[in-house]
């Protein structure tokens, strides 16, 4: 049946990623190390009024994974690249669609795991107390993830074939990201504190939305992206 | 025909590599295209591999057209890169199981294949480990895995020991018998006694000459 030989290569796909940058010394211990001296650097610079920390928390945590996700996206297809693994990888038969999907996943695992870590970091670092509604929390974290990996994921695609990449990939990234970060950190001061006027719930809406088309537009757009 | 090229032409940037190469190749030939460095004989497999696009001519893998129909020549095709296109930070066994799942084959014809390229003893290691020779048994290993109907080989030869070379030439025999068909773009013509019929020669973009007699000088 295609759609288990396309699961199948998917997983593949993710699996192999993931196990290439566990085992490489610059993959996930690099990343999270950038992500947390962000986290210390912007905390160093707040300086010690607990408040501002307080204040200043969900942010920090935001632009953290922002920088360190952008090493993580440009990694997934440097892989690729360092051997001449893409050419075979775009040989193989099967839609590329399907390629896609594998770095997606593979770097959705990637960045979970990356935002864990930054979370209990920031949580330590800037005294955040956890509210009583972090699932909702939780739920914003995901959706805010999946908006950053989706365009990182895509965006990491077109830059690869530059010689530029490193640069080209923040600038064409963080703008589209705007979008996502505001609706993020809104949201998730509002649940942090009291959401008094419920704001939130415009914001959650606002990142369903925009996760959806991009998961959408990028899916369509990748085949044109890598072939070029 | 296995391979048919009529007029194919590539440009990059302003300069164009190839300027209308016309070739053909039989089922059951396996032909050489010879030609010195930037001749544009890479150039070639990667517009019959589907990995670039002409800008000016055609080209058919088995009656597909490598544009239009590029998923169905991909089905068709082994190709062999001047690079082994491998995962450093795979084993062996990982980066041939990651090429069965991509091709839809069971891992179990992997222990064998890697056995048959002389591997059988590494399998669990690092491929940042191998020398160079080895990583090209491995991306060979690769290619063994099916039986593709078109080989399209750029220099298959390089950095290969003897027993290299004769599995190589065992992988083409191997296309051949089935009916398949066979380009390798080539330096040296002689690790290729007995296997090549025909070789073209790639000069100026275009296809020079048509040559079987310069066999018989190897």
């Amino acid at each position: 049946m295609a759609w288990k030989d396309d699961w199948r290569r998917v997983r593949a796909i993710a699996r192999k990623d993931l196990t290439t940058e566990l085992r490489a010394k610059a993959g996930f211990n690099g990343v999270a190390s950038l992500a947390v001296t962000i986290l210390i650097l912007l905390g160093l610079a707040l300086g010690p009024d607990g408040e501002a920390l307080r204040n200043a928390a969900v942010g920090a945590v935001w632009l953290a994974t922002l920088f360190s996700g952008v090493l993580a996206f440009n990694r997934s297809f440097q892989v690729e690249l360092e051997s001449g693994a893409l050419e075979p990888l775009l040989l193989y038969p099967g839609p590329r669609w399907t390629i896609f999907a594998g770095k997606l996943l593979g770097n959705l695992v990637f960045v979970s795991l990356m935002v864990a870590v930054v979370m209990i970091v920031g949580i330590v670092l800037y005294g955040i107390t956890i509210p009583d509604r972090w699932p909702t929390l939780l739920g914003v974290t995901a959706l805010g993830v999946v908006g950053l990996v989706v365009l990182g994921t895509f965006y990491a695609s077109m830059a690869s074939r530059s010689r530029a990449r490193e640069v080209l990939l923040p600038l064409l990234l963080f703008p589209m990201l705007v979008p996502v970060l505001l609706a993020a950190t809104t949201a998730s001061k509002a649940l942090l504190g009291a959401d008094l006027m419920h704001e939130s719930g415009a914001w959650i809406r606002l990142l369903i939305g925009y996760d959806i088309v991009f998961l959408i537009a990028t899916f369509i757009a990748f085949e044109h992206v890598i072939e070029a | 025909m296995a391979i048919e090229a009529e007029g194919l032409g590539k440009r990059f940037g302003i300069r164009w590599v190839l300027r209308g190469v016309t070739l053909n190749v039989r089922k059951g030939e396996a032909v050489a295209l010879r030609g010195s460095n930037g001749s544009g004989k890479s150039t070639v497999l990667r517009i019959l591999g589907t990995l670039l696009q002409p800008n000016a001519g055609a080209a058919n893998v088995n009656g597909r057209d490598v544009v239009g129909q590029a998923s169905s020549v991909r089905l068709d095709v082994g190709y062999l890169a001047h690079t082994p296109g491998l995962y450093d930070d795979l084993t062996a066994r990982e980066n041939l199981e990651f090429a069965a799942d991509m091709l839809g084959l069971s891992h179990s014809v992997v222990q064998p294949t890697l056995g048959r390229v002389g591997l059988g003893g590494v399998t669990e290691t690092r491929v940042r480990g191998f020398s160079a020779g080895m990583q090209r048994r491995l991306a060979l290993a690769r290619l063994m895995m099916r039986t593709p109907k078109v080989l399209l080989l750029d220099e298959p030869y390089s950095n290969l020991d003897e027993s290299g070379i004769a599995l190589v030439n065992e992988v083409i025999r191997d296309v051949m018998t089935s009916g398949g068909a066979a380009l390798l773009a080539l330096h040296e013509l002689a690790p290729a006694k007995g296997i090549i019929d025909r070789t073209l020669n790639l000069a100026d973009g275009r296809i020079s000459t048509n040559d079987t007699a310069l066999l018989e000088t190897v």
